[in-house]
């Protein structure tokens, strides 16, 4: 690979002219979104569609956070954080104490727990909506944040992925730390949750965007448009019937949408590298 | 006044039962050092007295107090790992002040204690850094100040320099022993290396599958080791062991060399002579063909067979330093007290 990197001259260039090449079609549909959400409904729909900036940026931005076209795009983004947050750190603190559980005690039927953690990764939500539309329902938690969480903060992935993380710490670990007088709870605080913060960074970044992406579950399960989330009320501005679609605010909206999950990564990101480079253990 | 006692105590995993009824006293400031094979059970016996591992029978005391059921830090030891077990996390400073941390000792008496073990230990200057910064036998000093902080009554060692380079480990087996003597700590040491065990010990216990086979001073151990198992383990290279059988107060081994032995033996024994008990003697009865030739430079390691035999016999000739000099057959005496008798079933007669 790094023979790739070092190579001098027309190759570099030519690999150099292959990814910006790469870059421009990809980043392409992006840019058209964008000015799509400068320019006003009549100038979009006119041909030829235009390829440079217009003037109601402000105007088509403003509308869309403070008016929408069902729900305020301020109110879906908060209601979208509020849920890719409360998913995020739901599933990384659940997982972190049921891993500790099944690696540090010794319980009855300790592996049955966790194959039975481990097999409900074969039931993602769209294989258990019903049931569980139900169970939330007659808890009365329809069009709640804890409705949008609950149902999607249990996680055998990332209970795996702390699992493999603990077996791989010495058990001289524990052993000191009991010496020292730490109790289970103490040990896990103090020695397990800082050793883990890579992986709870990382984790967080890709639990973070599943949260945020989330389009079923909050669709069938907010009927209040207050409670919107953000990727399934961009869907929701689309018009039903002969309406015209006000685009300029639609694609604004989305924009706006992939902001947070790309702040999420780019921030976290560093933090990610940072704690790649220098390994504990 | 810290005594440990170990009464009967036992340990059975399931139906195996892998320490059969160890007993033992260690006096207040002694340093005694549990010496065997991988797997004889020396690790789980000092296990059990850190409270890492359940007592399935047997009584353990710590200052003549029954402490089978307390946990590790309510018995008032301390442990140092073979793997130093250090927080990777922590600083070294913190390292050191968890357990008082814990004991929620004031900061100033923590700064202190952790200090003075830093300064002890030659870490002052390393109080900041991280584990991974630091060399080997640094990381074990830190591990062994995290022990002195407590102040505990007991200082347990499994194997802390097993993970070192030779050099530093002979320097280090020097500090610990220092400091033993200098804290005065009652300590017990786990090692299968038999010279940690003997240049570390006020006394010595060789365990075997389970079992003591002798408790008593180095020099107690090499002079009479109470079995053939305790004669083979202790001095290196290991003891001769050849076959014979004894009558009239004479051994005749099995290539029919004759030895003075003891008036009491009879029947059929193995004779035991260390490699440095044999001396170059042309008059001497014992012959050896030349094998292999070990040249250490201060002495040279001859392993051979005993004439007339096919025994491997190992001599250690000291101030001989070329194998040039040393004849195909030559002949040896075995120096006053050099032979050790033990019946078939391998007890010392």
């Amino acid at each position: 690979m790094s023979g790739m990197v070092e190579k001098k001259g027309k190759a570099a260039w030519l690999v150099h002219l292959g990814l910006i090449l790469g870059i421009l079609v990809v980043c392409f549909p992006i840019y058209l979104a964008f000015i799509a959400s400068t320019v006003s409904s009549g100038d979009l729909v006119r041909p030829p569609m235009p390829l440079l900036p217009g003037e109601h940026f402000i105007a088509n931005y403003k509308e869309a956070l403070f008016s929408g076209v069902n729900t305020p795009v301020w109110n879906m983004l908060l209601n979208s954080t509020i849920m890719a947050l409360g998913i995020a750190i739901g599933k990384i603190i659940i997982s972190l104490l049921s891993a500790f559980a099944i690696v540090y005690f010794r319980f009855p039927l300790r592996n049955v727990f966790f194959w039975l953690i481990f097999l409900t990764l074969m039931l993602p939500v769209e294989v258990r909506i019903v049931p569980t539309y139900e169970v939330v329902a007659n808890f009365g938690m329809l069009n709640s944040y804890s409705g949008l969480i609950l149902p999607l903060v249990a996680s055998a992935t990332a209970t795996f992925l702390f699992r493999q993380f603990y077996l791989t710490v010495p058990d001289e670990l524990a052993e000191a730390a009991r010496v020292d007088g730490a109790g289970p709870m103490r040990f896990f605080v103090d020695i397990l949750l800082p050793m883990s913060r890579t992986n709870i960074a990382a984790l967080f970044v890709i639990l973070f965007i599943y949260g945020w992406n989330q389009y079923l579950w909050p669709l069938l399960m907010t009927t209040d448009p207050d409670m919107n989330t953000i990727v399934m009320g961009i869907k929701q501005m689309f018009p039903s019937g002969d309406d015209l679609p006000n685009w300029p605010v639609i694609m604004a909206t989305a924009l706006l949408a992939m902001l947070p999950p790309v702040l999420v990564v780019v921030l976290m990101q560093n933090l990610f590298i940072k704690g790649l480079v220098d390994t504990e253990k | 006044m810290a005594t440990l006692n170990l009464i009967d105590v036992k340990k059975s995993y399931g139906k195996d039962e892998v320490i059969h009824g160890v007993n033992f006293d260690i006096h207040d400031k002694e340093f005694v050092v549990i010496v065997g094979p991988s797997g004889c059970g020396k690790s789980t016996l000092l296990r059990m007295m850190a409270g890492l591992e359940t007592v399935t029978a047997g009584e353990i005391k710590i200052k003549d107090r029954r402490v089978n059921e307390l946990e590790p830090m309510e018995r008032n030891i301390a442990m140092v790992f073979q793997n130093y077990a250090l927080y990777p996390h922590m600083s070294v400073f913190d390292n050191m002040a968890y357990s008082l941390k814990i004991a929620k000792l004031g900061k100033a008496e923590i700064k202190a204690r952790v200090d003075n073990a830093a300064k002890l230990l030659q870490l002052s200057e390393y109080l900041k850094r991280k584990p991974r910064q630091l060399s080997g036998g640094q990381r074990q000093r830190v591990a062994m100040g995290r022990a002195i902080v407590r102040k505990p009554d007991v200082f347990l060692f499994d194997e802390p320099l097993s993970n070192l380079d030779a050099k530093l480990r002979v320097q280090m087996r020097l500090e610990i022993k220092k400091l033993q003597r200098d804290l005065g700590v009652t300590s017990v040491y786990v090692t299968h290396d038999q010279v940690e065990a003997m240049t570390l010990g006020d006394r010595l216990m060789v365990l075997n599958g389970g079992y003591v086979e002798q408790f008593g001073s180095p020099i107690d151990l090499y002079e009479r080791p109470a079995s053939l198992f305790v004669a083979e383990f202790i001095g290196s290279p290991s003891m001769n062991i050849i076959d014979g059988h004894a009558a009239d107060g004479v051994v005749e081994l099995v290539n029919g060399v004759r030895l003075p032995g003891s008036s009491e033996v009879a029947g059929a024994v193995k004779a035991g002579i260390r490699p440095e008990h044999l001396s170059l003697d042309p008059a001497g009865v014992i012959a050896i063909r030349k094998g292999v030739a070990e040249q250490l430079g201060s002495s040279t390691l001859v392993h051979g067979t005993l004439d007339g035999s096919d025994i491997a016999i190992s001599v250690a000739l000291p101030g001989v330093h070329r194998e040039e000099q040393l004849d195909d057959v030559m002949c040896f005496s075995v120096m006053e007290q050099g032979l050790h008798l033990f019946s078939a079933d391998g007890k010392r007669v």
